[in-house]
């Protein structure tokens, strides 16, 4: 697979093919993020969702090449940006990539903003970094960016200082930086995980504004369906590293094929229903160290389990119409040489 | 107080139903400043609320961050003192009671923490973290004690043999799991839940709520569940309060609440949760804003400043909660 730099508007905005992301673990490395292939297209807001640990988050570092240094590194793969393979990009490349064509949004607004600078300064700081422009200019900016941010008092606000600011108008000020540059593509992991309903609302609202107004693509990750149900295009459920399901929002919700998404979504309690029980899923997620080299990793807790699926490695396949599933209980995802077999 | 004999002594009659009556329940943390640390004002965390629960239900509290939500569960506890108003535990007025009293008191109503990581002793094992209550308060035999409280473990959904590891070995829905049976260990009458599945998976969450539904039954517990997660604080309770920088706006039934929500701020809660299904993407009531801060309240309604439906009048007067339907109460001049 060669990988020339090609921006027409055939190539997706993002592809990544076969990542394998892993952590040093005495002096071992064991993947966090297991063999992951999708496509961000242009203007497309796609949704990551799965419980903690499933390594959402690590693919979005791999992207960004935020992994820890020494610990995490990304084993095998591809990452096309634009149709350019980024895995190999040293800091310098990376640093001209970060901020200007992919930015990112973190969980924490607390915590992801300097305390000892001004709001002014850090988003400056991205500006001066990636344009040509003055410091004078880039303080003019950086107000008509938190206008747009829907943060009030802006020419104010400039000039003070993080903790000054409450937990929704932070993450305003984290989307204004992130946007600066006008990105191409932005990661938002978690974005309102932190906040109260009423702001999460605000947030997203903002959120699709911008995508719509700067016609960016968002990778979204996070792990409220509600969220991801409200404003993508396009879902990837993932479950221990891998991909289970991906297909448009409405088929996703309207047809969940995955065992694993199914009772995700019976499990969260419903504001227009009345249900005594909620569903469970059984048991835990294996530990990165014990996981199976064959098989399906949900075979342990999932209810619809047959001999086969501690055997055989599904694959992920189109099922009908673009929806695509990992799991033996589908024929395509069987192996091809098995698929008549059967 | 000079009313608290007499409330005594009509509680214990006329109302044995309830469990939990808080009257008027007021806790304000004292802003220090100055040369000699003064007093120079008040956060009004719980500002004058007034609920019931009867036994064997579940009333609810969910409300926004920084809300006093968890001060009211924190107060009825008595692990902070209130600044004035009511606690009527199972008929007892224990808003002043101290000491020997107070820990008495104390078995009878039990919490579960929101932090399943930091509420339980790291250095202790999983069976001293849950029979050190029982320890508190009677003389067990040892051997019998540890059958106990194996028991509570296997009832909790965990093996016998957990009783002999530590906290760090378990995940977060068991070590949840783990904080619940050391709540039960007592047998209380009331269990106070803050926030008791918020740092969980959905799919571990919905275990941790099915569990504390069939204890709720199967000994007769009644909580007071906190959280903010409205579709989780509708799963759980019969009755819903919902909070407002320290004030209860709106009390009702479930079905009441959610077929029928009549307070402004409820309409807004409700309406910014995303559901999950995208046919039922909405128009939606955005507030604008922030909460104010607790330090420094607006006058009048307290939700004034942010609801879409403010009149002139609310910025003078606070409204009270009062009862505009049968068992449905709101704070709001609309009423």
């Amino acid at each position: 697979m060669t990988s020339k730099p090609n921006t027409s508007a055939q190539t997706p905005l993002l592809e990544v093919r076969n990542l394998q992301t892993g952590f040093k673990i005495d002096k071992q490395y064991y993947n966090a993020v297991e063999g992951v292939s999708f496509t961000v297209d242009r203007k497309q807001i796609v949704g990551i969702v799965g419980e903690s640990g499933c390594g959402k988050s690590v693919m979005s570092l791999s992207i960004m090449h935020l992994l820890p240094k020494g610990i995490g590194k990304v084993r095998g793969g591809e990452i096309l940006f634009e149709g350019a393979d980024i895995v190999g990009y040293n800091e310098k490349k990376m640093n001209n990539i970060r901020g200007k064509d992919i930015s990112m949004i973190f969980q924490e607004p607390m915590t992801s903003l300097n305390p000892v600078f001004t709001i002014g300064y850090q988003i400056s700081e991205v500006l001066l970094n990636h344009q040509n422009i003055s410091k004078n200019e880039a303080r003019s900016k950086a107000v008509t960016l938190l206008k747009n941010v829907g943060i009030p008092r802006a020419e104010s606000i400039v000039d003070e200082y993080p903790h000054q600011l409450s937990g929704g108008m932070r993450q305003r000020v984290m989307i204004a930086m992130a946007i600066a540059c006008q990105p191409k593509l932005l990661i938002a992991d978690e974005p309102t995980t932190a906040l109260d309903v009423t702001v999460q609302a605000q947030i997203l609202d903002l959120l699709k504004n911008i995508q719509e107004v700067n016609e960016m693509s968002i990778m979204l990750i996070t792990h409220d369906l509600g969220v991801v149900a409200e404003i993508c295009d396009v879902v990837l459920v993932m479950y221990a590293g891998k991909i289970v399901e991906r297909a448009t929002v409405e088929d996703l919700f309207e047809k969940p094929q995955h065992p694993y998404t199914q009772l995700l979504m019976e499990a969260i309690p419903k504001m227009e229903e009345e249900k005594e029980r909620l569903a469970t899923i059984e048991g835990l997620v294996p530990s990165v160290k014990d996981m199976p080299e064959v098989g399906c990793r949900f075979a342990n807790r999932c209810p619809k389990a047959m001999p086969e699926c501690m055997q055989i490695t599904p694959r992920l396949e189109d099922t009908k119409g673009g929806h695509e599933v990992a799991c033996l209980l589908y024929e395509e995802s069987w192996p091809k040489e098995r698929v008549g077999a059967r | 107080m000079t009313t608290k004999e007499l409330t005594e002594q009509g509680n214990t009659q006329k109302e044995r139903e309830n469990l939990l009556e808080v009257k008027n329940l007021k806790t304000y943390y004292p802003i220090h400043g100055g040369f000699f640390k003064r007093v120079v004002g008040n956060v009004k965390a719980v500002d004058d609320i007034s609920f019931t629960i009867k036994k064997g239900e579940t009333m609810g509290l969910v409300g926004e961050s920084g809300c006093g939500k968890s001060t009211t569960g924190r107060t009825i506890l008595r692990l902070i003192k209130p600044t004035g108003g009511q606690i009527i535990f199972d008929g007892e007025d224990i808003t002043r009671i101290s000491g020997t009293k107070l820990r008495k008191a104390r078995q009878d109503f039990q919490m579960v923490f929101q932090d399943p990581y930091a509420s339980l002793n790291p250095m202790q094992m999983v069976g001293d973290i849950i029979s050190e209550p029982i320890k508190n308060f009677e003389r067990r035999d040892k051997k019998e004690l540890v059958e106990y409280v194996k028991s509570l473990l296997v009832r909790v959904g965990l093996p016998e043999a957990a009783y002999y590891k530590y906290a760090h070995e378990f995940s977060g829905g068991q070590r949840q799991r783990i904080g619940i049976a050391r709540a039960l260990a007592l047998n209380p009458k009331l269990i106070i839940a803050d926030e008791p599945v918020s740092a969980l998976d959905v799919s571990v969450q919905s275990q941790v709520l099915n569990l504390l539904k069939d204890l709720q039954e199967e000994f007769g517990l009644t909580y007071l569940f906190i959280a903010h997660d409205l579709s989780v604080v509708k799963h759980m309770s019969d009755t819903i309060g919902v909070m407002y920088l320290g004030n209860l706006v709106e009390v009702a039934s479930n079905k009441d609440l959610y077929s029928e929500p009549l307070h402004p701020y409820t309409q807004a809660l409700i309406s910014a949760i995303p559901e999950p299904d995208p046919k039922l993407r909405k128009e939606r009531i955005v507030l604008q804003g922030d909460v104010p801060s607790p330090a420094n309240p607006p006058t009048g309604c307290p939700f004034h400043t942010r609801c879409p439906m403010a009149q002139e009048i609310c910025s003078q007067e606070k409204p009270p909660l009062k009862e505009v339907r049968p068992g449905h109460h709101v704070a709001c001049v609309l009423y």
